[in-house]
């Protein structure tokens, strides 16, 4: 018989589309693991929690890329509250405006058509 | 420690194929067959000699196959690590092992790329990262500007400092003939460049060009009997943080820390020790943390460090004497370039840029973005 798990990403993905940040949580280890994977990188184990993000992080780094056709845009990896990374943007406000330790929270991207939602944050003041 | 033994293995043939654009039709295994039959004859050594071959490319899936084809050579011993640009650094240490164990004495390392006749996009296999992709970042410029972003963050690192690297490689590669950059180049002129991925300008990324070579690795006794002053491999070290810079755990600070540690302690030198510094170049950033990393400044200092034309010509350190990959060459994957370099500096080959009195030569590869960092101390006899 086979197994058929979700993969991390069907279920990352999922939460996605509920509006949702999924990461997990490595118990033995104490610490957030992201992007989600079957083993913890931290311990060897399988097992992994899944948990939900507040969605509050802080931007840990930021460029502003120019492409030769269409506007500049943000590129940002954000430092979420839980203890994990990830790659994202931050709008609201103009790509060059996005410092370096700026608090943002949260909001899902659904770009719609064949492309799954994913996580973009805006300034925590933002409305 | 990784066992192997100080001044055990050199490197005794180097050799660049034809650089810059080549000409039409030619293939990245023609550039490494090419950069193999030079680097044999700048040792005096033949195909027959060859039996172990190492090779890497982003442009052939099975290149170490393809060349052993193409040369017309069956190798007991072969090797394809393939991480980016700090393969070929990673290659020696594996040639030198494979030599020390008997698995082969004469080792060639070959690379080949045409990405400027058929276009970056051709010339990598696209990857889709779901948890990066979907934000377009401009790999990898992107992911080396957020790593400048940091740093420029938490050590008031400038652009005008990072631009001094690329003035600095500019001023070096006026000095090498075979150089893809040709004019000069200022700090005003780098900064008002056309903005790629902030901070970086075009100038502060390295060159999109073609180009190859190889390098030949053979034991210190063998090395002795052959045409040229060997290069002994006097320390190695390698090591990885990550694949994506969003696992990158601190864009500050990189392996090139634990590389340099590893080769530096087999080497038994340091950094004071060093007379030519080669390190991948690819974006303005990497000079400046792989100085730092290295141990040739403190944490946080490279960017003043590398200020006021101290690693140019006639400055305080000789860095990138080539003009690196930012003025000199970059096909994609330049850490064999380093190697090259390394090896013709400690002989006496260069020329007007060549380092006075140069012992002991470092070249330092970096794959990935910031990925795989390796490091090779190489030094003359007189250092063994």
């Amino acid at each position: 018989m086979q197994t058929q798990n979700p993969s991390p990403l069907k279920t990352y993905l999922d939460h996605l589309e509920r509006g949702e940040l999924a990461y997990q949580f490595s118990p033995q280890a104490g610490r957030a693991v992201f992007y989600p994977r079957v083993l913890c990188p931290f311990t060897g184990s399988d097992r992994l929690e899944w948990r939900v993000s507040t969605g509050a992080g802080t931007v840990y780094a930021t460029t502003t890329v120019h492409p030769t056709e269409g506007a500049p845009y943000n590129v940002a990896l954000i430092d979420c509250d839980e203890g994990f990374r990830l790659m994202s943007r931050v709008e609201e406000v103009a790509p060059e405006a996005v410092k370096i330790g700026m608090r943002v929270r949260l909001r899902v991207h659904r770009p719609g058509g064949d492309e799954p939602p994913c996580p973009v944050f805006v300034p925590e003041g933002a409305r | 420690m990784n066992g192997l033994k100080r001044g055990g293995a050199a490197i005794v043939g180097v050799a660049e194929s034809d650089l810059g654009q080549v000409a039409d039709g030619f293939s990245p295994i023609d550039l490494m067959a090419q950069g193999v039959g030079r680097a044999l004859a700048d040792c005096g050594l033949a195909l027959r000699d060859v039996d172990g071959l190492f090779a890497a490319t982003a442009q052939s899936r099975l290149s170490v196959l393809a060349l052993a084809e193409y040369l017309g050579i069956d190798p007991p011993c072969i090797g394809s690590t393939i991480v980016g640009g700090s393969s070929f650094e990673y290659h020696v240490a594996h040639a030198a092992a494979a030599i020390a164990l008997g698995m082969c004495n004469v080792a060639v390392i070959a690379y080949g790329s045409t990405q400027r006749s058929i276009g970056r996009r051709q010339a990598s296999m696209r990857e889709i990262n779901p948890y990066e992709t979907p934000f377009k970042p401009f790999m990898p410029s992107s992911a080396y500007a957020l790593a400048a972003s940091r740093h420029m963050h938490a050590f008031g690192t400038t652009r005008e400092q990072l631009a001094a690297v690329a003035v600095a490689a500019r001023e070096w590669a006026l000095l090498n003939p075979v150089a893809w950059e040709k004019k000069p180049l200022t700090i005003e002129g780098v900064l008002s460049s056309r903005m790629v991925s902030y901070p970086f300008t075009v100038r502060d990324c390295c060159l999109v060009t073609d180009g190859g070579g190889a390098v030949v690795v053979t034991s210190a006794e063998r090395a002795r009997t052959l045409k040229k002053p060997p290069a002994y491999v006097l320390g190695c070290g390698q090591s990885i943080t990550h694949s994506a810079i969003s696992s990158m755990p601190d864009l500050t600070t990189t392996a090139a820390v634990a590389s340099g540690k590893q080769a530096y302690a087999m080497a038994k030198l340091g950094p004071a020790d060093v007379d030519a510094v080669e390190l991948y170049d690819a974006f303005t950033i990497n000079t400046i943390l792989f100085l730092e990393d290295l141990g040739f400044c403190p944490k946080g200092e490279g960017g003043r460090f590398v200020k006021g034309g101290s690693i140019a010509p006639k400055g305080k350190l000789a860095v990138n004497t080539n003009g690196g990959g930012l003025s000199y060459c970059h096909p994609g994957m330049y850490g064999l370039f380093l190697l090259i370099e390394a090896v013709r500096q400690l002989r006496g080959e260069c020329g007007a840029r060549q380092v006075k009195d140069c012992e002991v030569a470092i070249a330092h590869g970096n794959g990935g973005v910031l990925s795989s960092q390796a490091t090779v101390i190489l030094g003359t006899q007189a250092t063994v």
